[in-house]
């Protein structure tokens, strides 16, 4: 009989331990979310979160969006010559990377890029007592910690998929015009044409909610770090792992709520 | 000044502090000795209220610590932590001034850094020292750095974790001095954990040694060598034998 249950008391653990953390990680988001409108505020640790999350992610993102772009171009061009619809690239790369590729790719690679690097730093603080010394110092760490890169990530990540979606854009127009032979006013004018106020809200709005998520699950994790090089290293992995597949799941989400008829 | 009744602590099935009962007396110098893994960064750690104790009182002033304002509270507090717990990505004037630029505290930042100056002459540091990160000092200065840090808002009861663990014998007895100096001219009340028998000798006004999670004895530096604990003597004297086990 022991033998029967025990499976399902293992299933029972994991899946009360899922919940649980599913619990921590929200009450964390939200505490942190309420921290953001209540003083004492640390501007310059704010700044200095708005360069690390936004301004130095620009050249990954742009290199990320260029790429995708004209590699979706190219796809869309050679799926589409088989029932003679070649003439669709530009809808389809403008659709494609502002309703898609731009939020989820920008998402995924400032989840690899700033998560781990907020979970290592803050982890890293953690186990040297940095943590324990803000606390004696009368600083609260969340609000010294995450509050700064939580709202960086909130402005500044809808800005890098604003970007991106245009560099993206811009890839498959260079791909399209240079060597599919597209005439390139027309691929503009189809391009600006085709996009709908709806597809760059949702693009914007996706971009605020991942950046949200991306600088939540690096926070979260660093704060909550094992000990030694060992525990920086699992929250690291841990942060990029749940910040990766949460925006996948907050993209399906969104895609649910702005695009269901 | 501060006073711990009864203080019981445990993680998980490990028992750490099973009734802990210790006073410190305003202006002066407690050091707790015992051996590694017996619970003494975590009483420090209790009163401070980074970590909650399971049961028993700490008091400070005859006040609850765990209830009041907690920014009133700290800001009494300064602690130099084992390995310094300097902020790497601050310079260590900022580091040695972070209380003083911002919170209630705060000042303009020009007097801000001439106080960080001077609290890191007076822990045997050059000015030019300030405008340093962290990673760029020995771990000598590191642990001064954070002296003058623990020291900047002069508080009036300061805890030093292992001050001298890892230091030379001339840096420890460098520290050694100006601790036993500010806890002078400061009036501060001090609490101090250390293995090191010499530091313990040059800090202390008053001794206490922690085993198996309560205070196995106390009293004045003075009647350390006779007190006719076995525990103690064995402490003191580095001796492998005796009632404390070797291996725990």
């Amino acid at each position: 009989m022991s033998a029967l249950l025990s499976p399902l008391g293992t299933l029972g653990r994991a899946t009360l331990g899922f919940l649980a953390a599913v619990g921590r990680v929200a009450l964390y988001g939200f505490a942190t979310l309420s921290h953001i409108f209540r003083p004492p505020f640390y501007p310059r640790e704010f700044l200095h979160a708005l360069l690390q999350i936004g301004w130095l992610s620009l050249p990954v993102v742009g290199l990320t969006a260029i790429f995708t772009g004209g590699a979706l171009a190219l796809q869309i061009y050679a799926g589409g010559a088989r029932f003679n619809a070649e003439a669709v690239v530009p809808q389809i790369v403008a659709i494609g990377m502002v309703r898609e590729l731009g939020p989820v790719l920008v998402g995924l690679m400032i989840a690899a890029r700033v998560t781990s690097s907020i979970a290592a730093e803050v982890a890293t603080m953690k186990v040297t007592e940095q943590i324990d010394a803000l606390v004696t110092l009368s600083t609260h760490p969340m609000k010294y910690l995450a509050v700064p890169r939580v709202l960086a990530a909130l402005i500044t990540v809808p800005i890098l998929v604003g970007v991106g979606d245009v560099i993206g854009i811009f890839g498959g127009y260079v791909v399209a015009t240079q060597n599919l032979g597209f005439n390139p006013a027309a691929y503009l004018k189809n391009t600006v044409d085709f996009l709908e106020p709806l597809d760059i809200v949702s693009s914007l709005v996706k971009g605020c909610v991942f950046g949200g998520i991306a600088a939540l699950m690096g926070c979260y994790y660093g704060m909550n770090s094992g000990r030694g090089a060992q525990g920086v290293g699992r929250a690291t992995k841990g942060s990029v792992e749940a910040a990766a597949v949460l925006i996948l799941a907050a993209n399906f989400l969104l895609t649910g709520v702005f695009f269901s008829v | 000044m501060i006073r711990l009744e009864d203080v019981h602590k445990a993680f998980g099935p490990k028992t750490v502090l099973r009734g802990m009962t210790l006073h410190v007396p305003k202006g002066t110098s407690m050091v707790i000795i015992g051996g590694s893994g017996t619970g003494k960064s975590v009483a420090l750690k209790c009163i401070l209220g980074l970590i909650a104790p399971d049961s028993g009182r700490i008091l400070v002033d005859g006040k609850d610590a765990t209830t009041g304002d907690r920014d009133a509270f700290l800001a009494r507090f300064g602690m130099l932590f084992q390995g310094g717990a300097l902020f790497d990505s601050l310079p260590v004037w900022q580091n040695v001034a972070f209380r003083l630029l911002r919170g209630a505290l705060k000042r303009p930042p020009a007097q801000a850094r001439e106080i960080a100056i001077e609290k890191l002459r007076r822990v045997g540091l050059k000015p030019d020292v300030a405008d340093l990160f962290p990673a760029e000092l020995s771990g000598g200065m590191q642990k001064r750095v954070g002296l003058a840090r623990a020291i900047a808002a002069e508080p009036e009861i300061i805890f030093f974790d292992e001050p001298t663990t890892g230091l030379d014998p001339i840096m420890a007895g460098v520290i050694n001095e100006l601790i036993r100096e500010i806890v002078t001219e400061m009036g501060a009340t001090a609490m101090t954990i250390t293995h090191d028998m010499t530091s313990v000798r040059a800090i202390a006004d008053n001794v206490a040694m922690l085993h198996d999670g309560v205070i196995q004895w106390t009293g004045p530096v003075g009647k350390m060598d006779d007190s006719g604990d076995p525990y103690l003597d064995q402490f003191i004297h580095g001796r492998a034998t005796g009632p404390i086990e070797a291996v725990r």
